[in-house]
């Protein structure tokens, strides 16, 4: 099939961009998005111009390293898929398809499509973590965890880190992100020492990031390519102020 | 070369905690005074840099990634293997160490594979206490899983992602350390060369990505995690930057590159749809515990598939080759990956194959559907089954499943003794990087056990030892004004600038596409003499077209995907190469490596114990010039050599 894309162009953090139009043919409905786009590049590079930044990896769905606005919706229209596993059958000859970065405050772009989600570390960083040095844990089955207590904690952990629940919302928040994490390790006996501590400052560390706050809009939800759950909204938020309250009653 | 393997004295099951005794210890206050460099951030490159700064070594982790998490460990889907024994089926360290040196078809070291099944039952506890969510059962208690080569339940895993949970798991301890700042991560840098200092790996070169620096970083040992080498066949299931630069450079600059020959081939993957395809996608080996394998009896019917003349649902019984269960009755389905892969492309090359291009066979469900219901699939294989439907666009719940081989793993890498130290002392390999531990072929659910294994509870160890050794005089060593950093940058600096300069035709990724076809057709699935004589011929080529004619558009100071395809593709060339010469020296069939020239009367691969129980290391000798060949000879004290046999 026969598309036009409109691509967004932006040589460095600090230059301007700009959308730019292109068109490719003969693009296989077998083809995955993204090897639509290797042959744009692949195009551009046999006429001596500089192909388009974007970032990928592992092109199967997991590294969370593949991003793209396409039509206005982060990773496309089809829903739980990232870009990297949304196929060209779901677009029709002759479309004309919009591709823009992530946009953010804490995600600054660095070339064309490529964006810097480091705040994203910055966050785990702070306390996503359970403090567990090498070499001290007691036996696996030591501590049974009730099946549906881990499902719970694995559906949070599926979390991917792409980002495009930040890319999604109005406000550029990061609470779905960040309320994975939590939702993932405060759920677990693990994790149960260090859940005061890690809500505060996993809070603390996204403000810092430039990230918005959360007004329960729900288009993070609907984006997330691993079908993350508001409820870890909530757990967070629960978690959160119960952790506040008792810092300030210095329980 | 000194290829002495280090193995200390002593029983078998004690030869490790005997060697940790006798180690040389650094206390705790002079740790602070040591630096050292880890390349990599996957599972074997996390746990080490984590590890490391937890016992107070200050340690600078480096990953070409935007973020260490993206690592492609975090790829894996099926499962990690650990001889727990919780399912209470016989399993021991014992029998995972026999079958791990079984399904490695004897071309592993017996006191390295002991140790990793040794210490697999520590990684599963560590795991837990991170929180890794591992799947249990409803007493709370962990589940488990067989996989391929083994009759014994042992699999540990978190649904279809169990190598993004264990690679989350590290990355949570290494985050926890660079918040402690013991750790400086350097993203979206890849390391372009390693620097030796008076015999002693103590340094490496770098590339920014995001701005094309160079810079030259220095420690008091240098360790790689950067990974394995599948993407020299273009397309395998690694991901797309996969590459084998650190890794051949640290060859190139004297350490010895072990078995290049022996890549696996992952008898389920999604088969190849068109020419502009740049990923094949794996499918867990999992899905073998309740897929039947099959291809229709006679080419007639697979013809009338591939035209889209029938279904293959209305094929009955009789028409039907399981032909895993039928060859291999003991372990069908489940026969390990290089039998599977190989029994693939025999019923293809008779014409049997499914799928439009013919290189397809099923792995149909039907009948696990039909015993355990829907749902009890779907709570298995669930993400699995979502995951071959976008890409394919077909329902496996109502249709078979499709699958061929791809390249999944290598076995071959850097060469190690029992420490992990490669040739030169100081730089230390692990993970898929090094050759150790799984022969000439690797079990189901063994990378993420031994990347961990050497992440988390060897490499610090022994890298403790090596600066023990050293001493605290040496300590702290961060002289990048020396002789050799100079040299060495000024050699990454020129090679940059060749590729900026060159101004030829063709993009890189058009010599990647030539050379994985080189590869694939010559030293796949199977080789043989001419071929590879052939291939050697065309790679030599190859490289000398593309160091006349690639073209590298943008600027070098900037982010530039193409300079770095360049780059990788430049030593993926020179590193067929040698792949070729070792499958052409190995004059036998082991696991990966099937020579056409020796096989039964019933095809399975002709093992030579007399001649090639070898480990063969390649050493440098200089641009030009062939490689010589090196031998460590593999000594078997514990476990008879026999012919594999899963029939």
């Amino acid at each position: 099939m026969k598309l036009n894309l409109k691509i967004w162009r932006q040589e460095s953090k600090e230059s301007k961009g700009k959308f730019v139009d292109y068109s490719v043919d003969n693009i296989s409905e077998e083809a995955s998005f993204l090897e639509m786009l290797d042959t744009l590049n692949e195009s551009l590079v046999s006429k001596n111009s500089v192909p388009v930044a974007f970032d990928h990896d592992c092109r199967e769905g997991i590294c969370g390293m593949c991003s793209l606005v396409i039509n206005g919706e982060p990773h496309g229209p089809e829903k739980a898929t990232t870009t990297c596993q949304l196929h060209m059958r779901h677009f029709k000859d002759g479309d004309t398809i919009t591709i823009e970065p992530w946009r953010a405050q804490a995600f600054p772009v660095i070339k064309d499509l490529t964006t810097d989600r480091s705040a994203f570390d910055k966050i785990m960083q702070s306390g996503g973590f359970v403090t567990a040095r090498t070499g001290s844990a007691v036996d696996a089955n030591e501590i049974p965890i009730p099946k549906e207590v881990a499902d719970k904690a694995m559906d949070a952990a599926a979390c991917i880190g792409c980002g495009a629940c930040v890319a999604a919302c109005p406000n550029a928040s990061a609470m779905l992100f960040t309320g994975a994490k939590v939702s993932h390790l405060n759920s677990l006996p693990q994790g149960k020492a260090e859940k005061e501590r890690r809500s505060l400052l996993m809070v603390q560390a996204m403000d810092e990031a430039g990230f918005g706050g959360c007004t329960n809009i729900g288009a993070c939800e609907s984006v997330c390519p691993k079908s993350i759950n508001l409820d870890v909204i909530a757990q967070l938020n629960r978690d959160y102020h119960s952790s506040s309250f008792k810092k300030i009653m210095q329980f | 070369m000194n290829l002495d393997s280090k193995i200390p004295e002593g029983p078998l099951s004690e030869k490790w905690s005997n060697h940790k005794f006798n180690m040389r210890l650094v206390n705790p206050a002079n740790r602070r005074k040591y630096h050292v460099i880890v390349v990599g951030s996957g599972l074997a490159g996390s746990s080490a840099a984590a590890s490391l700064a937890e016992q107070g070594y200050n340690v600078s982790c480096f990953c070409y990634q935007d973020s260490p998490r993206r690592a492609h460990s975090i790829a894996a889907q099926g499962g990690i293997n650990a001889a727990k024994n919780y399912q209470n089926d016989g399993d021991s360290v014992q029998r995972l160490f026999y079958d791990t040196i079984k399904g490695g078809d004897y071309r592993s070291r017996e006191a390295n594979v002991y140790r990793l099944a040794e210490v697999s039952t520590k990684i599963i506890d560590q795991c837990v206490s991170q929180g890794v969510p591992f799947a249990r059962e409803y007493g709370g208690l962990l589940a488990n899983r067989s996989f391929g080569g083994a009759q014994v339940s042992r699999t540990f895993y978190a649904r279809g992602q169990t190598g993004q949970q264990l690679l989350l798991g590290a990355y949570s301890s290494l985050n926890r350390q660079i918040g402690l700042g013991k750790v400086t991560m350097y993203t979206r840098h890849e390391m372009l060369d390693v620097v030796v200092v008076g015999g002693h790996a103590k340094g490496i070169i770098v590339r920014n990505l995001v701005t094309g620096e160079i810079t030259r970083h220095a420690a008091d040992c240098v360790v790689l995690a950067s990974g394995g080498y599948g993407n020299v066949f273009y397309l395998s299931t690694n991901a797309q930057a996969c590459n084998v630069t650190a890794t051949y450079r640290a060859y190139k600059r004297g350490a010895g590159f072990a078995n290049p020959c022996f890549t696996q081939i992952h008898p389920t993957c999604i088969p190849v749809h068109g020419e502009d395809q740049a990923k094949l996608t794996l499918m867990s080996e999992s899905l073998r515990n309740d897929g039947r394998v099959w291809v229709p009896k006679s080419k007639e019917l697979a013809e009338k598939i591939r035209s889209g003349e029938i279904n293959p649902n209305s094929i009955p019984e009789e028409d039907r080759d399981y032909y895993l269960e039928r060859k291999y009755p003991s372990f069908g389905n489940l026969a390990p990956r290089d039998i599977s892969s190989r029994s693939a492309k025999e019923v293809c090359d008779e014409g049997r194959g499914v799928a439009s291009t013919g290189l397809g066979v099923y792995l149909d469900f039907r009948d696990a559907i039909i015993r355990d219901g829907e749902q009890a699939i779907r709570e298995r294989y669930g993400n699995l089954f979502e995951m071959y439907n976008r890409i394919t666009g077909e329902n496996p719940y109502q249709t078979p499943m499709m699958i061929f081989p791809a390249v999944h793993y290598t076995m071959g890498g850097l060469w190690v003794d029992y420490n992990l130290q490669s040739t030169i002392p100081g730089l230390f390999v692990a993970g898929e990087a090094n050759f150790s531990d799984h022969g000439a072929n690797r079990l189901g659910a063994s990378a993420l056990m031994q990347g961990l294994a050497d992440g988390y509870f060897v490499v610090p160890y022994t890298v403790g030892n090596y600066l023990g050794e050293l001493g605290i005089a040496e300590a702290g060593f961060s002289n990048t004004q020396e002789d050799a950093f100079e040299q060495v940058e000024a050699e990454v600096k020129q090679r940059i600038d060749q590729f900026m300069n060159m101004k030829g035709t063709r993009s890189p990724r058009s010599f990647h596409k030539e050379l994985g076809q080189i590869i694939w057709n010559y030293c796949g699935m199977s080789r043989n003499q001419s071929g590879l004589n052939e291939a050697i011929e065309k790679l030599q080529k190859l490289k000398k077209e593309f160091w006349q004619n690639v073209l590298v558009v943008g600027k070098a100071e900037e982010l530039n995907a193409e300079l770095e395809r360049a780059g990788r593709v430049a030593d993926f060339i020179e590193f067929g190469e040698l792949m070729c010469r070792d499958a052409l020296m190995r004059e036998e069939s082991c696991g990966g490596h099937f020579r056409e020239e020796h096989q039964t009367n019933e095809g399975e691969a002709l093992r030579n114990d007399s001649d090639y129980a070898f480990v063969g290391v390649w050493e440098y000798k200089g641009e030009g010039q062939i490689p010589v060949l090196q031998k460590e000879d593999l000594a078997f004290e514990n476990v008879a050599l026999a012919t594999r046999s899963y029939k």
